[in-house]
This record gives structure tokens, C-alpha cells and sequence, in this order.
């Protein structure tokens, strides 16, 4: 009677057959997509709810001086060495790169106007940004996710001062107004180190590589790479306050929230460099359709 | 499923005036409770966590939340100031419905308040001093002078010497940091003032002085104060009423939440056995659930 019993178990636990298995491996993938599909644009509700909040702010009210100076501060002035010190070793490193294929086709004199074009309209704004991001874009996010979990944000709500115009406003002008700056100091020390290496060790003729560097590069190409960096700046700041604001608890929580921060701001700027890329692009050949070139 | 959260959720909620001074009908303003809370619910991510709560709190008394941990008090704290907005129901403070606020009303009304954390939550990048100062400089024209003379009222009322303003609170033992949060609540002489879990952490001694602080804040002004706690003994010594709140997961659909509302002296004598052995710390129960696997934690 007990073997019947068994047996009968045993049957009703029978291995699902192939299309079973197809099936549910296929509702199993569909589930999956849709939660994620869910998530994401709860994740995209959220952010753009909270720019929203943010461009209100910025709109209605400037925020107090002991707040923004703080934060220019550590923003600007904190990051200026490094991002000095990125932009002459990444000239430098781009003539070594650069000089046997130019010097292969006898014009390494050029190698200026490569240099400097590549360093203001691109390298210059994205190194700058990536620089801003890691920087301090993990670093507000690791601190404002602190400041959640340790409910000094409802803190600040209950006091009767609103977390935003407070903690993000300061942060996002700061970005906003500084990274230009920080990216002009990436485009000077990188065409310092690109000259100076290419001059000394490279023995290039100093006249002929600063002539091309004039010709080559424009008073729109270095508009082209300032405006891209206030793109940049803005959205690490929104990024990183946002993935702040909604961080998850405990240690592990904020650990998360300063890499979100940096791999969405990294995303956004290299998508954003992309679109902003082709646009300015355009209105150049538009604007300048006998611009002269490189070769 | 008709006692269920989501049923509830799908209901029409009934149509108020629309400037946000929603005064519920029939009562003139001196009878009218400070704060009030109708059928509120709250669902965190399909899970219940308050269910059909409705409490008022009149002008000048003391309400003492109890409960065990997990059971919503510190959520109901959050929602009376609309920190956490609720999935239904309504919360009126001085008449005003506190979900048709702007977001620039319900500040200003914030400043009528003043909420002790649990951790106290002093910004760690001031000082003692910066940190009591801050609603100050924030919300008043006052001078420096000015400023500084309140710092040190408030931080005398609550029994700490002027050597401790340039401290950080990292530096602060759990009772001080308690106590300059306290000072920090009191600087803008709030109406109501919202204590969450003010003795958890804390010695028996310094547990005690915090209520004492309780005690005294509300014989010097005339502020309305809702104490959440799992410490009976400051249930007992601060309140004027008790409420004592249950985990939703532990009771059966058709049971009201609040298993307790009445005076702290009452409270032992409850027909209820799980809140006479709250009460009593009695977990005899607690572990029968957690041996017969009947608990759903």
C-alpha cells in the first residue's frame, strides 16, 4: 500500500517535458524582462521627478552663500591639480601616440593642430567630466546616501528647510559654473604638455607646430568643448544627488550609491559627448563650410 | 477580501475642499484636536505596515506611542509630519489636511514642529554649536549675537555646558548627541514636539534624564508632544494617553492595529494578553509563535 502511495508521488513528479520546459523558460524570460522594464522606468519616474524639484529650486531661489561656498570650494579648487595633471600627461601621451604616424607621412609638424583639436573639442570636456565624476560626483552621492541613512535629510525636512534647495542646489550650480572652468585648465596643461614634449623631445620645429595649432583650432571648437562640459556638469550633479537621495540602507547601500553615481555619470557623458558631437559638428559645417583641414 | 490594504486602496476617498485649510465638520477650534488621524493606511511596497489608524491628539497633552519593533510607530510619526505620505486615509494638523499642502506650506507648517530622532541626526559636518544654530539661521533674521545667546539657553535647559559647542557629534557620547538634538528641536519653540525612540541606546540614568527632559520641556511651554517608544518606562512617566500599535503581520484581517487607547495607568489592566505582556515584557507567547513557526517574521 506504502509502494502504491510512493509510486503514485513519483509519478505526479514526473520531468516537465521539452516544451514545457521551453515554456516556462520563456514565461521565466518575460517575467524577468517586464520586472526589469518596471524598474527601469520607475528608476527614469524618479530622476526625472527629482530634476523637476531641482529646476523648481533653482528657479525660485538662490541658495545662501555659506552653502554654495563650501561647495565651489570643494568642487573647483579641490579638483583643479588633478585635473591639471590629466590634462599635460594626456597631451604628452598623445604626441608619443601620434608622432610616428605623422612624422611617416612628413607632416609631424602637424601633430599641434591634432593635439589641440583633439584636446579641446573632446578629451578636454570628457576628461574633465570623468575627472569631476569620480571625483566628486561618487563623493556627493556618498555623502548625501549618508546623510539619508542617518536621517539628516528628514532632519533637514522637519526643520522646515527643503533637502533640495539646501543640499542640491549649491552642488548642482557648482558643477554647473566650475566644470567649464576645469575643463579650460585641462585644455591649457594638455597643450602645454603636448607642446613642451613634442618641443623637447620630439625635436619639432616650435614655430611650424604653433602656426598649425592656430590654424587648425578655432574659437569654436573651444566653445564647442565648454558647452559640452556644461552638459557634463550638470548631469553628474543630478546623477550623483539622485542616486544620494535614494540610497538603500547600511554601508553596503551607500558603496552602491557612489558607484551608480560614477558608472551613470561615465554613461551619460560619453552619450551625451556622442549627441552633442554630432550637433555642434553640424552647425560647424554649417557655419564654416571651408574650414581648413587637418590633411 | 474586503478588509484587505489593496481593496481598501481602490476606494474613492471622499471629496474635501481643495485650499488645504480642510477643517473636518462641526467643530469650532478650541474642541478641535491639534492633530488628527483618520482611517490611515500605509502599503510599502505591497506590504502593510499601518492599517485603518485613527487617533486625535488635543492642545497640550502627551500621547505615548508603544509597540513592539516593526510594528509601524516610527512610520505613523514620520506620516503626522508628512515626512512619508500615506496610501490612504488622512492626517489634519491644526485643521489643515496635510496631503493638499504645497510643498512650500507643508515646510513652513514643518516649523511648528520639532522631532527628536532616534539617532538623533545632527548633521556631522557642524558643530554642536552649528547644528543647535541651524534652524535659527535658517528661518530667523536674528544676529550672531542673538543667535548665540539661544544656543546656550537651549543647551542649558537641557543640562549641557557651553565647553561642548565646538565639539562634532562624532565626538559625543549616544545621551549628549540625544540632548543636543533636543536642544536643536526646542531652538524655534515648536508647538508639537515629536520624540522618536528618545531613550533606546541610553542607560537606565541617562534614560531617565531624557525623560525628565520630557517632562520639563512640556512645564515650560505649552507644547503637544507624541513620544514614540518600546520603553514602557517613559510610556509611563511622559503620557498623558498610550496608544499601543501591533505588527500587522501578527494580527488577523478583521483586528484593529491599535490594541491599546486609554490612560498609561490602565494599560496593565488591558483584557488583552499581548499587551499585558508588552506591558510586563512577558515574551512566553512571542516564543510559542517562534517554536511553532506561526511567527511570519
Amino acid at each position: 500500500m506504502a509502494a502504491s502511495a510512493n509510486s503514485s508521488v513519483i509519478r505526479r513528479r514526473r520531468n516537465p517535458t521539452w516544451a514545457e520546459a521551453v515554456g516556462q523558460y520563456v514565461a521565466d524570460w518575460i517575467t524577468d524582462l517586464g520586472a526589469m522594464i518596471v524598474q527601469a522606468l520607475t528608476e527614469w519616474g524618479s530622476f526625472s521627478l527629482f530634476c523637476l524639484r531641482t529646476c523648481r529650486w533653482l528657479l525660485f531661489r538662490l541658495p545662501k552663500w555659506e552653502t554654495i561656498i563650501p561647495n565651489f570650494y570643494q568642487i573647483g579648487v579641490r579638483s583643479l591639480p588633478v585635473i591639471a595633471l590629466t590634462g599635460a600627461f594626456i597631451g604628452m601621451v598623445m604626441a608619443v601616440q601620434s608622432y610616428t604616424q605623422f612624422r611617416m607621412l612628413n607632416m609631424e609638424t602637424r601633430l599641434g593642430a591634432v593635439i589641440n583639436m583633439a584636446l579641446v573639442r573632446e578629451l578636454g570636456p570628457v576628461l574633465a567630466a570623468t575627472m569631476l565624476a569620480g571625483r566628486v560626483g561618487s563623493a556627493m552621492a556618498a555623502q548625501l546616501g549618508t546623510m539619508r541613512i542617518t536621517e539628516q535629510i528628514d532632519a533637514l525636512a522637519v526643520m522646515g528647510t527643503n533637502p533640495i534647495h539646501y543640499l542640491v542646489v549649491p552642488r548642482f550650480w557648482a558643477c554647473l559654473v566650475l566644470i567649464p572652468m576645469l575643463t579650460l585648465m585641462a585644455d591649457f596643461m594638455g597643450i602645454v604638455g603636448g607642446t613642451f614634449y613634442s618641443i623637447c623631445f620630439l625635436g619639432i620645429d616650435f614655430h611650424h607646430y604653433v602656426q598649425n595649432s592656430r590654424d587648425f583650432v578655432g574659437l569654436f571648437d573651444l566653445f564647442a568643448g565648454v558647452l559640452k562640459s556644461c552638459f557634463f556638469g550638470a548631469a553628474i550633479a543630478l546623477i550623483a544627488c539622485h542616486r544620494g537621495f535614494h540610497c538603500d540602507p547600511g554601508a553596503e547601500g551607500v558603496g552602491r550609491a557612489a558607484t551608480t553615481a560614477f558608472v551613470a555619470s561615465f554613461v551619460t557623458i560619453l552619450l551625451l559627448d556622442l549627441i552633442l558631437g554630432i550637433t555642434l559638428e553640424a552647425i560647424n559645417v554649417t557655419l564654416w563650410p571651408e574650414a581648413p583641414k587637418i590633411i | 477580501m474586503a478588509g484587505s490594504p489593496e481593496n481598501h486602496l481602490n476606494r474613492t476617498p471622499p471629496v474635501s475642499p481643495s485650499n488645504g485649510v480642510d477643517r473636518p465638520a462641526g467643530r469650532t477650534t478650541s474642541d478641535r484636536p491639534l492633530i488628527e488621524v483618520q482611517d490611515l493606511w500605509l502599503v510599502f511596497e505591497g506590504h502593510p505596515v499601518l492599517r485603518r489608524i485613527s487617533l486625535q491628539v488635543h492642545r497640550g497633552l502627551t500621547l505615548a506611542i508603544i509597540g513592539e519593533s516593526g510594528c509601524g510607530k516610527t512610520v505613523l510619526l514620520k506620516t503626522l509630519i508628512g515626512l512619508i505620505r500615506p496610501s490612504s486615509g488622512k492626517v489634519y494638523f491644526d485643521g489643515m489636511d496635510l496631503s493638499r499642502l504645497s510643498e512650500k506650506e507643508l515646510t513652513r507648517q514643518r516649523r511648528r514642529f520639532g522631532f527628536l530622532f532616534q539617532q538623533a541626526a545632527l548633521f556631522d559636518s557642524m558643530t554642536v554649536y552649528q547644528n543647535v544654530a541651524f534652524p535659527l539661521r535658517q528661518h530667523t533674521a536674528k544676529n550672531e549675537e542673538e543667535i548665540r545667546e539661544i544656543v546656550l539657553a537651549r543647551l542649558a535647559e537641557v543640562g549641557l555646558s557651553p565647553k561642548i559647542l565646538d565639539k562634532h557629534p562624532a565626538e559625543l557620547s549616544g545621551g549628549m548627541r540625544k540632548r543636543v538634538g533636543l536642544a536643536r528641536a526646542l531652538v524655534l519653540e515648536p508647538e508639537v514636539m515629536l520624540y522618536d525612540e528618545p531613550t533606546t541606546g541610553l542607560d537606565p540614568i541617562m534614560s531617565d534624564v531624557i525623560n525628565e527632559l520630557i517632562l520639563e520641556t512640556r512645564r515650560r511651554r505649552p507644547v503637544t508632544s507624541i513620544v514614540v517608544t518600546h520603553d514602557m518606562r517613559t510610556a509611563q512617566k511622559t503620557a498623558d494617553r498610550v496608544v499601543m500599535l501591533y505588527p500587522l503581520a501578527r494580527l488577523q484581517s478583521d483586528e484593529p492595529q491599535i490594541l491599546y487607547d486609554g490612560p498609561p495607568d490602565g494599560i496593565e489592566q488591558s483584557p488583552d494578553i499581548r499587551v499585558r505582556d508588552f506591558v510586563r515584557g512577558e515574551a512566553e507567547q512571542r516564543l510559542l509563535e517562534i517554536r511553532t513557526g506561526q511567527s511570519e517574521e
